[in-house]
């Protein structure tokens, strides 16, 4: 006899969410689904608007990453301008955008990852939070606590308001930024670094046996092994050396053996290279790698796949640390355990990256936006969230009025990886009658190494509020078990 | 002033003020530093007593009357601010933000929308009535100056400013009750007028975001309020 188990997360930003694992006769799993339920129609909404009011309008498709949205919709807007952001605009801009990576990554490894991982996966769901970590490594939580402060301060220093940043907008910026603020958010980056650096350390030990230095005989050596770990693409911004690009750039994909597939691709052609599938059973829809169809056009977004991606961080500290993570693979790192390793890889990254941007003089110039009406009908954005490449493609008329908007955000593009890994995690550890509590933690886990967008409204409670039920096909509910 | 014009006495917010026979009890309240809210009232054009939100109750009559256009009368008792008052203000704010799209955190007058001030002033925290979500237009058309339906109040600021002050009257009323709508000569594009000698004025008076200069991106719009003063100050001095 067949059963289903339904797992709902309930999210409040993106929609809702649901995942449904189907058993066998053998209690096995045969199929997961992820689902996304709900959706707000956002390009539906854009509409009508004026154009210069995109970037603050799609920043409310996230609460979260609202900075990485008002950098793509400005840089469409750029184009509908048709003009070249001044170098100070574009300075400011880029370190805002570094500001938002280093406050997301430190908000998804300290808060939401680090419990797992100190406590372990099958610890008492209420030792498993950051509360838990304060008293089992209080260095640890008030770290990660600083270097999330520290982010968002930039954010708030660079652009005024923290949750929604008004002041990037079409053209550039509006305000300059002042020596004191430069030197103000430069005097802290030592230590940033430093914190960083200290916690890269403890993450390598701490996920070793017995002491050895590979990493690859970890204690989490099940959850590595069953986390998304499959042969995708990658896809991301790489700068013209070949490094990470955060800002601007052109797309690069490569293979699960790190050649690469194609290069130096033009956002503004997106279309040629990017397809999205539809399914009748999510509103998520699944994008893919245009050339190779679906589903083998399969790619992954985001700190680990930008990693794969690039030749090299460009920066001293970060590439070193590459240059170890590389080691974890003879091609590309392909589980997606190792996103939380990316991520403090380029927490380190935004932190240098930071210091050279604020140092150059023209960081605090004055002019720092074009001035211009609409000259062009249309524009595509591109720049890397904290979760990975998003795009924002707006149509206009000829007064401005937007015809026509399309966003394809991280959490679309890992859409088929993170079914892949339900389905993969669920296999391996949903097992029999009962539903454990660290089964249902470790799907939860598979879910936030990519740290969706869809989970972004829960970042603040710290853990996804989860309901798994264990059906009979007649719908009567065998076993339920609920978190958060 | 001519002498023939008679004094009167009332009472308001429990004081005795004195006024002249002609002036209405919002301008007497003003002259004795008693806050009314407004919008659509604006010092340098005709009163228009449509938003309501300067009501006042006057001893002996249950309907509330709006303050600028009620004249003053001997004996009166006006009260400017009772729990009924501020009940109704915060009623009448909140079918304004239901009726129309203000989205402030996207409005380019965010920061300087009387609207938006006008709702802490008078301690409006949620809308209470269903949002009505209309699909209205943007007129984008004009060279120089944006009119946004969403975010319009009919407050005929702009209407009134185009044809008492400019001698436009490139601006106009269309329709009545939810149907209302600004248009430009005989509705048609604004980019079209003949009329319209691009002064600006209809933006500046505008309380809200529904009248903006292009090119302004979110809370880059300031509303040049000293305008109307002061050209009315000139005008006057002229006479
Ligand atoms: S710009 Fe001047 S003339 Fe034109 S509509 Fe506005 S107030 Fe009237
Ligand atoms: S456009 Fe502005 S000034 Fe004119 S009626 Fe509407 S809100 Fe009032
Ligand atoms: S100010 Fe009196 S009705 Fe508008
Ligand atoms: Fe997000």
């Amino acid at each position: 006899m067949s059963r289903t188990i339904t797992i709902e997360p309930i999210t409040r930003i993106e929609g809702h969410g649901k995942i449904t694992l189907m058993l066998n006769d053998s209690g096995t799993v045969d199929n997961a689904l992820f689902q996304v339920t709900q959706f707000r129609g956002f390009e539906k909404l854009s509409e009508g608007r004026r154009f210069r009011e995109m970037p603050s309008l799609m920043a409310r498709v996230c609460g979260i990453c609202p900075v990485a949205h008002l950098i793509a919709g400005a840089k469409a807007c750029d184009q509908i301008l048709a003009v070249k952001v001044p170098e100070t605009g574009s300075l400011i801009r880029e370190a805002i955008n570094l500001g938002q990576i280093v406050q997301s990554h430190a908000l998804s490894f300290f808060y939401l990852s680090v419990p797992d991982m100190v406590m372990g996966f099958d610890a008492n769901p209420m030792d498993r939070n950051i509360l838990g970590v304060l008293k089992k490594n209080p260095q640890m939580a008030s770290d990660g606590i600083r270097l999330r402060k520290f982010g968002q301060t930039i954010i708030e220093l660079l652009a005024g308001k923290r949750v929604h940043p008004a002041a990037i907008i079409a053209g550039g910026v509006s305000d300059p930024c002042s020596a004191d603020v430069r030197d103000k958010i430069l005097a802290d980056i030592p230590e940033m670094l430093r914190i960083v650096q200290r916690n890269l350390d403890w993450y390598k030990q701490a996920l070793n046996q017995n002491g050895t230095s590979s990493l690859r005989v970890s204690k989490f050596v099940d959850e590595i092994r069953t986390f998304a770990n499959m042969k995708s693409l990658f896809m991301g911004l790489v700068n013209d050396d070949g490094e990470l690009d955060f800002y601007d750039g052109k797309i690069r994909f490569v293979d699960s053996s790190r050649k690469i597939v194609a290069d130096k691709l033009d956002p503004a052609n997106y279309q040629d290279y990017i397809a999205e599938h539809v399914e009748n059973w999510t509103f998520l829809k699944f994008p893919y790698y245009k050339p190779m169809g679906y589903p083998k056009g399969m790619y992954r977004v985001g700190p680990l796949a930008r990693l794969n991606v690039v030749d090299r961080c460009g920066t001293p500290q970060a590439d070193l640390e590459l240059s170890e993570f590389r080691g974890l693979s003879s091609g590309a790192v392909l589980s997606s355990f190792y996103y939380h390793h990316a991520r403090l890889i380029e927490i380190l990254y935004s932190l240098e990256k930071l210091e050279q941007l604020l140092s150059e003089p023209a960081f605090t110039g004055n002019k720092t936006r074009a001035v211009a009406g609409p000259n062009n009908l249309e524009g595509v954005g591109m720049a890397e969230a904290p979760r990975g490449t998003l795009i924002h493609h707006y149509k206009v008329d000829e007064h401005g009025v937007m015809q026509w908007a399309n966003l394809i955000i991280a959490s679309g593009h890992n859409n088929m990886a993170m079914n892949h890994g339900i389905m993969q995690v669920a296999r391996h550890f949903v097992k029999g009658e009962k539903i454990e509590e660290g089964m249902l933690n470790r799907v939860e886990a598979v879910i936030r190494a990519f740290d969706p967008c869809l989970s972004c409204s829960t970042h603040a409670a710290g853990k996804m509020p989860l309901k798994i039920e264990l059906a009979r096909p007649n719908g009567e509910v065998v076993h339920t078990l609920t978190q958060g | 002033m001519s002498s023939s014009v008679k004094i009167k006495t009332l009472t308001i917010d429990e004081r005795q003020v004195g006024a002249r026979e002609d002036q209405t009890i919002l301008d007497v309240a003003r002259e004795n530093g008693i806050k009314i809210p407004t919008l659509c009232s604006l010092k340098g054009l005709s009163a228009y007593g449509g938003c309501r939100m300067c009501i006042v109750e006057i001893a002996g009559t249950p309907k509330l009357l709006p303050s600028c256009m009620t004249t003053v009368e001997e004996g009166m008792v006006v009260t400017t601010n009772s729990d009924r008052i501020k009940k109704y203000r915060r009623s009448l704010l909140e079918l304004y933000f239901s009726e129309r799209n203000h989205v402030c955190s996207v409005c380019a007058t965010n920061g300087y929308c009387e609207l938006q001030s006008m709702a802490q002033e008078v301690e409006m925290t949620h809308v209470h009535f269903p949002y009505m979500y209309p699909q209205l237009d943007i007129d984008a058309t004009h060279e120089r100056f944006i009119l946004d339906h969403n975010r319009c109040i009919s407050c005929t600021r702009c209407v009134r400013v185009c044809d008492e002050i400019e001698g436009a009257h490139t601006l106009d009323i269309k329709d009545r009750g939810i149907d209302i709508r600004v248009i430009t000569d005989l509705d048609h594009p604004w980019g079209e007028s003949e009329t319209c000698t691009q002064c600006g004025k209809c933006v500046h008076v505008c309380p809200t975001g529904a009248l903006i200069e292009r090119g302004k991106s979110v809370g880059e719009m300031s509303k040049r309020k000293q305008l109307l003063p002061y050209l009315t100050k000139m005008r006057e001095a002229h006479e």
